[in-house]
């Protein structure tokens, strides 16, 4: 009887571990179920001249939280399209400030810009997006990411719908950033990418996107102006955009461990404190966007893989079936064979048109002339022969 | 933050304005020199010099001699590329007093500055325009008068923008914006409108005119103030001059207004420093500009400060105007070219005015003789007056600006006199023919005209269409003789000036009398004379040269049998 208690209490404990671990695997699986390994992020300011002095406030707050959250200055590259701590109408040079009465001040003393005044151009932002950089480019101005890092791409200036302007002088359209996220998936340089941009009508950047794994973030929908926060007096000009704004207070609150998720940042700056109208884009997303953290792509945080399986390094790595009867099924990925050379070479000759042979045509002409002249005078064929 | 709050600051500048208000005899170049250095600036002078055609007995002056001082501030960051320029005119007597006292006050207050994009010229100028003319054809490198100036030994970069300041006392009510420039030229209406907001902002009195915005322009009297208003920036930008030293910086592409400070009696004043942040605003705003001013209307009418008239609402009504001399002469054409015998052929027809008229050399005489003597009469009106006054002043007991003025309007009746002898002279009576020919030249010659015053100076050209259209339009020789005599008399360009005088005075509620106005109508051509010679105006080269020989045609139309 005691045994049989034991055997009871034995399976009991056993089941209890197994549930115990299973529960754990659940929490582990759930904790590793992003899949990225790295994070970048590029941060744009696309306008020059020092009445857009909040544009390259936005990046500067963006760059600095994103750096408090981990992601290393190797990690990101910020463009800067005009320097205004160093303009000569700064009144407090050295200095970008994004609340006013000079509370914060965003340049710090450790910003290291990547891209600065007019190297900020339509051709190098999509340079860096997909990679096709001249070798003597250095790493600094490089986005080297893989498959597995997240990307966060925020971009800020004065837009309308469906383009962003750059430098006041070139236009980038959503229809070349579709593009362009699509030559990174195919490249494979991204696991998962959050865009975000804070123009007037910026809903019309993501709308062409069509690649898989991207979500968006817009300031204002198409039609919409994105306004602008509080000026400074003494400065004499707007400091902040009001999404970006919020934005920020919304981040000052995130430490590398906090749980909040996307669907928090959804609700950044409502209509009420921001006039325009917020947007965003998850069906291009594979997961569900309240199990993604606001870390996976604003912050650094390092993961770590538990495996349990030795790995034979020896023999050619095969396809992993999954192991456990999993809902999903992995997908194979293959490369898209972008020129199926095979078929170039072995395919059949295009059928050319037919024409009729061209004794035929010399034969038919003849006929004509001779009906011609028998027609109209026989006379006239004397002449000819 | 803002200028003087400064309770020191405040005081000093307080002490400045009162020395001021002691006369001072000619301008104290060595103490100008002395505080603007103290202050910082880096301080140059220009001497200049120049005799006028005539005595101005306006302001009293024949041979000029002055001295110009000016401060530049470096901007402490920025290249020298771009410069700002503050200017007061400083006259003997207490004309100008406070506004130097305020400009150096500004000075001291902006060098303390590290925002400043741009460098800042403060300058004072003597004998107010023609100073100003010699210190921007000295910093241009041009020389378009004839002046005699000192080159300048330092320099900013290229001015963006420039105020003129004209400050009596040191309690203001109100102030004046001016922006009528040389032949008429006007700034940009941004920089109107950036005056008239910030003006707004800070609570001070802005008016234009001289007269204050009204609130009801549904109402009839409310609208005819507006209209008045109107009317006033029409009279005063046809007269061609600068109504304000900031009136020869148009001409260099720079845009610039005066800022007059009237004392009237009005229950709200406002002080020096009041004025002082009211400019350090204006020039923080000036100095966050990255280019030039040309978003805005270059052309422009304001009924009132918050109002305007565009060049496409106002351009069709003249447009109106010239289709009707266009229609004339097209009617015209029509009666030339069908004459009543003619050849088998049709090759002639095609061309029947050259064909019918120029058969003969008389019938060319006959056309030209008109347009040249016409326009050699201009010639004389042009350049007889100056060159003859010492003869006139020898002859009769006048002045020189006188013999100048009388002698103008003895060539200008003369030239009346001469058609009726000419022709007659030459081909005894005129044909039917030849002042169809006539008429159609000079129909188009006055519609050119018109149209190219119109594009540089509308004011000019609209006053000018509205008295010689008409006529020009209906003159015929089979009019009634002398009906029409007095009318084309009455409308030709000497009488409309003279009606346009007792007009203006009549729009500033000021009228006078015929003697003043008489007066006042003598000095207006002298003062049109000199601004000729002195600055480059183009209304009195427009008015003897091109008009006057114009109408003089059609007064030979009418006398043309």
């Amino acid at each position: 009887y005691v045994r049989g208690i034991f055997k009871n209490l034995h399976g009991w404990f056993i089941n209890c571990l197994r549930y115990l671990f299973c529960c754990f695997q659940d929490r582990a699986g759930q904790f590793f179920s992003s899949g990225h390994t790295n994070n970048w992020a590029v941060l744009v300011c696309t306008s020059r001249f020092w009445f857009n002095y909040r544009h390259v406030a936005n990046t500067l707050s963006v760059y600095r939280s994103v750096k408090r959250l981990g992601i290393p200055d190797s990690h990101i590259v910020l463009m800067l399209a005009d320097d205004m701590a160093c303009n000569h109408r700064n009144p407090k040079p050295a200095t970008v400030f994004s609340h006013k009465n000079m509370e914060l001040n965003v340049y710090g003393d450790d910003v290291e810009v990547d891209y600065r005044g007019y190297e900020v151009t339509v051709e190098n932002f999509l340079r860096i997006l997909t990679g096709r950089l001249p070798p003597s480019t250095p790493r600094s101005k490089r986005l080297l990411s893989d498959d597995r890092s997240n990307i966060l791409i925020y971009l800020t200036g004065h837009g309308g719908n469906g383009f962003l302007k750059f430098q006041d002088s070139e236009e980038i359209s959503n229809v070349e950033l579709a593009d362009a996220f699509e030559q990174m998936w195919q490249k494979r340089r991204y696991n998962e990418l959050l865009f975000i941009i804070d123009t007037c009508q910026g809903a019309s950047m993501y709308e062409r996107f069509y690649s898989p794994n991207l979500m968006a973030l817009a300031s204002s929908q198409v039609g919409e102006d994105s306004l602008s926060h509080q000026p400074d007096l003494a400065i004499g000009v707007h400091l902040m955009d009001r999404y970006t704004f919020y934005l920020l207070e919304f981040l000052e609150d995130i430490h590398p461990a906090s749980k909040t998720n996307m669907n928090d940042l959804f609700k950044v700056c409502p209509k009420s404190q921001c006039v325009s109208t917020p947007g965003h884009r998850t069906d291009l997303f594979l997961r569900d966007p309240g199990s993604v953290l606001i870390t996976d792509f604003f912050g650094s945080v390092r993961k770590v893989e538990l495996t349990m399986e030795t790995i034979n390094l020896t023999d050619p790595i095969e396809q992993l079936e999954s192991a456990e009867s999993g809902e999903l099924q992995k997908e194979m990925h293959t490369y898209a064979d972008q020129l199926p050379v095979s078929e170039i070479i072995h395919q059949k000759p295009k059928q050319k048109d037919w024409h009729p042979p061209d004794g035929f045509i010399l034969g038919l002409w003849t006929l004509i002339l001779l009906v011609f002249f028998q027609t109209y005078g026989v006379k006239h064929l004397k002449h000819i022969f | 933050m803002g200028l003087l709050s400064d309770p020191n600051r405040r005081r000093a500048l307080i002490s400045l304005l009162t020395r001021l208000n002691t006369p001072i005899c000619g301008m104290p170049v060595e103490w100008l020199m002395k505080t603007m250095q103290a202050k910082g600036l880096e301080v140059f002078t220009q001497r200049f010099s120049r005799t006028l055609p005539f005595p101005d007995e306006n302001k009293e002056r024949y041979m000029v001699r002055g001295t110009n001082v000016y401060g530049i501030l470096r901007a402490p960051r920025a290249p020298r590329t771009e410069a700002l320029v503050l200017s007061a005119p400083c006259s003997p007597g207490d004309n100008n007093n406070q506004a130097v006292g305020l400009l150096l006050g500004l000075a001291e207050y902006f060098r303390n500055q590290i925002y400043w994009a741009k460098d800042i010229i403060f300058l004072v100028n003597e004998h107010d325009l023609i100073g100003m003319q010699a210190w921007l054809e000295g910093y241009h490198h041009t020389n378009t008068t004839g002046m005699d100036w000192s080159p300048l030994q330092g320099r900013g970069g290229s001015i963006q923008a420039a105020l003129s300041l004209e400050l009596s006392s040191d309690i203001i009510t109100s102030l004046d914006l001016v922006l009528e420039g040389l032949n008429g030229q006007l700034p940009n209406l941004d920089l109107a409108n950036l005056f008239y907001a910030f003006c707004q902002k800070i609570g001070v009195l802005c008016t234009i005119q001289g007269k204050l915005q009204r609130n009801d322009w549904d109402s009839v009297s409310g609208y005819s103030h507006a209209v008045q208003t109107m009317m006033l920036m029409v009279m005063k930008q046809a007269s061609g001059r600068p109504w304000g030293d900031h009136g020869l910086f148009l001409r260099y592409h720079i845009e610039a207004a005066t800022i007059k400070g009237v004392n009237s009696f009005r229950q709200y004043k406002t002080d020096a420093t009041t004025i002082g942040r009211l400019l350090e605003g204006m020039y923080r705003k000036l100095n966050n500009l990255l280019e030039r001013l040309h978003q805005s209307y270059f052309f422009y009418l304001m009924p009132s400060l918050s109002h305007f008239v565009s060049i496409g609402y106002y351009m069709p009504a003249f447009g109106l105007l010239a289709v009707i001399l266009l229609l004339r002469a097209l009617d015209l054409w029509v009666q030339l070219s069908t004459p009543p015998q003619r050849t088998e052929d049709g090759v002639t027809d095609i061309e029947p005015v050259r064909g019918t008229h120029f058969k003969t050399v008389a019938d060319l005489l006959s056309l030209l003789t008109p347009l040249v003597i016409s326009h050699l009469t201009g010639v004389a009106l042009y350049m007889l007056p100056i060159r003859f006054q010492e003869m006139a002043v020898e002859h009769f007991p006048v002045s020189e600006t006188e013999a100048v003025v009388l002698t103008a309007i003895a060539v200008y009746t003369a030239g009346l006199a001469l058609p009726h002898n000419t022709h007659r002279l030459l081909s005894g009576e005129g044909t039917e023919q030849g002042w169809r020919v006539l008429k159609l030249v000079a129909v188009l010659y006055l519609a050119v005209l018109l149209g190219c015053t119109a594009l540089i100076n509308f004011s000019l050209g609209f006053i000018l269409a509205l008295t010689l259209v008409p006529v020009a339009a209906f003159v015929t020789p089979h009019v009634p003789k002398v009906l029409s005599a007095f009318i084309l008399v009455i409308l030709s360009p000497a009488c409309t000036l003279l009606f346009s005088v007792f007009f203006f005075q009549e729009l500033q509620e000021m009228p006078i009398s015929f003697q003043d106005g008489w007066l006042l109508f003598l000095s207006v051509i002298s003062q049109g004379i000199l601004d000729h010679s002195l600055y480059g105006s183009l209304v009195y080269p427009l008015i003897t040269l091109l008009v006057y020989p114009c109408w003089l045609l059609f007064w030979n139309i009418l006398f043309w049998n």
